[in-house]
């Protein structure tokens, strides 16, 4: 991903210069709007003051997947939507990540019917699974801060 | 001349805050093309039709007709500024120079730049016309 | 207005039509209830909406039930209009077999569109004079409808993550007209 995979291994600066991209790429995580069902008022709550999530760096929901870094699926995922979320997944520039809330939307919940998804992993690779249903929003924001450790822990080079 | 230098290092910084971003951005950021993220966003939907699709002549016309009378409106304020030290014959001159303007502004009026409604376009489908609705009045209390 | 009064008022309107009172229903107090019979449908709803005692210009509400194997004719079409300066409901019964199709009341009331097309969609009711029956809740290529009594519970089945990345007007408009329902269509 651009020019500092190409860069030969020197001690220190590869080193130095992956904890400044990793911390510049962890410390502004800006989301999406996909809230889909239930799970986005507990998303909105999340946004709102008494559990502000700005303090983590999701300082606001981009309305463009072009903008954003995050795409929180928040919410039963129908079949019909499924093309929708992986259309929007892919307009999403790189470094990208995606966090499932709720059981819904990590593996079809209480609903195991004609009609959703039984897991969004079906459709775009996920990095964080956060169960609930809804989840409360200090879970959603702990799942946030999970994301941010391991947007910590990749390595620049593959 | 010496607040100046304050004022040229936070234009500095501010254009050198955006011109570093995205040079940096330029190097360090991933480029992966695919046929699918240069997609048109349609809310996630594939979008139907082309972009170019004709756009109305009037919306250039009021854009013309704004700055005309914009830059009229900004000459308006120096002279207000000014009204003392140029007295009666001030007066005479912006009067000449409004009444220019202002056989413009009839003649704009007269052409029809000014009628947005849905007697002057074209384009406007009429709805259909309802008949007069059937109802009765009835006090509250009676439920037939 | 009570069902009895509903019927003696549209019987001399509608002549031929079989109406009978409909019992129970947790809300019979505040909404009467008429059986009519499938055929009938069409001019027992223009009857309700423009006979001066009646005037259910509101169109509430419209659903089918499926009671198979329990009971033969095996849909119940279900409508709920509403008078609204009458402060009155009403709801309409039909019974309906497998495969029979019923006429669509949207000639009564354009608000019925939408509901007769997911009562297609989820039952397989074909409504007759329906201008652009097509499904509305599944996506267009679903096999099955999944709200009869024998369709199964749980679907395992992949989703459908490919959409074409441009679609001109006329696929669009092709794509519409393929998907809407077809009498000779092959099953």
């Amino acid at each position: 991903m651009g020019l500092e995979t190409d860069l030969p291994e020197i001690p220190v600066l590869t080193t130095t210069l992956e904890k400044i991209v990793t911390w510049s790429r962890r410390s502004a995580v800006w989301p999406v709007t996909f809230g889909l069902a239930c799970c986005a008022i507990e998303m909105m709550a999340m946004a709102s003051s008494r559990y502000d999530v700005a303090r983590f760096g999701a300082e606001v929901f981009r309305g463009s997947p072009r903008q954003s870094d995050l795409m929180i699926i928040a919410g039963r995922l129908s079949r019909k939507m499924a093309p929708a979320l992986r259309r929007i997944y892919d307009q999403m520039p790189e470094p990208k990540w995606v966090i499932s809330m709720g059981a819904c939307a990590s593996c079809g919940g209480v609903f195991d019917n004609y009609a959703i998804v039984q897991g969004s992993d079906q459709v775009v690779p996920i990095d964080v699974y956060v169960p609930g249903c809804p989840p409360r929003p200090e879970a959603v924001i702990y799942g946030i801060v999970q994301l941010q450790k391991k947007i910590d822990a990749t390595k620049l080079r593959a | 001349m010496e607040g100046w230098g304050g004022f040229a290092i936070m234009v500095a910084i501010g254009l050198g805050f955006g011109v570093v971003s995205v040079i940096l951005s330029f190097f360090l950021g991933p480029r992966h093309p695919t046929p699918e993220k240069e997609a048109p966003y349609e809310c996630g939907m594939p979008p139907v039709g082309d972009a170019r699709e004709r756009q109305s002549v009037k919306y250039y016309l009021i854009a013309m007709i704004f700055l005309l009378f914009d830059i009229e409106v900004a000459f308006l304020g120096p002279w207000a500024m000014a009204l003392r030290d140029l007295g009666w014959p001030g007066l005479v001159q912006i009067l000449v120079f409004f009444m220019i303007l202002a056989v413009a502004f009839i003649y704009v009026w007269r052409k029809g730049v000014l009628d947005w409604g849905p007697e002057s376009d074209p384009d406007y489908v009429r709805p259909n016309k309802v008949g007069p609705a059937v109802v009765k009045r009835y006090s509250y209390g009676t439920r037939d | 207005m009570d069902a009895q009064a509903i019927i003696d008022l549209l019987t001399p309107l509608v002549p031929g039509a079989v109406l009978s009172p409909c019992s129970g229903g947790a809300d019979a107090d505040a909404t009467p209830a008429i059986w009519t019979s499938a055929a009938d449908i069409v001019p027992v709803c223009f009857a309700l909406r423009d006979t001066p005692g009646l005037e259910f210009h509101a169109f509430s509400n419209a659903t089918a039930v499926d009671y198979h194997p329990r009971r033969t004719p095996r849909f119940d079409m279900v409508y709920h209009v509403v008078s609204p300066h009458r402060r009155a409901r009403l709801r309409v019964k039909a019974q309906l077999g497998l495969d029979q199709p019923i006429a669509s009341v949207t000639a009564v009331w354009a608000g019925a569109g939408w509901c007769e097309r997911e009562i297609y969609d989820l039952f397989g009711i074909v409504f007759d004079g329906h201008a652009d029956l097509r499904r509305l809740m599944m996506t267009e290529d679903w096999e099955g409808h999944p709200l009869r009594k024998d369709y199964p519970v749980q679907v395992r089945k992949d989703a459908q993550t490919y959409m074409p990345l441009q679609v001109t007007a006329e696929e669009f408009r092709a794509n519409m007209e393929r998907d809407r329902y077809s009498r000779t269509r092959a099953k």
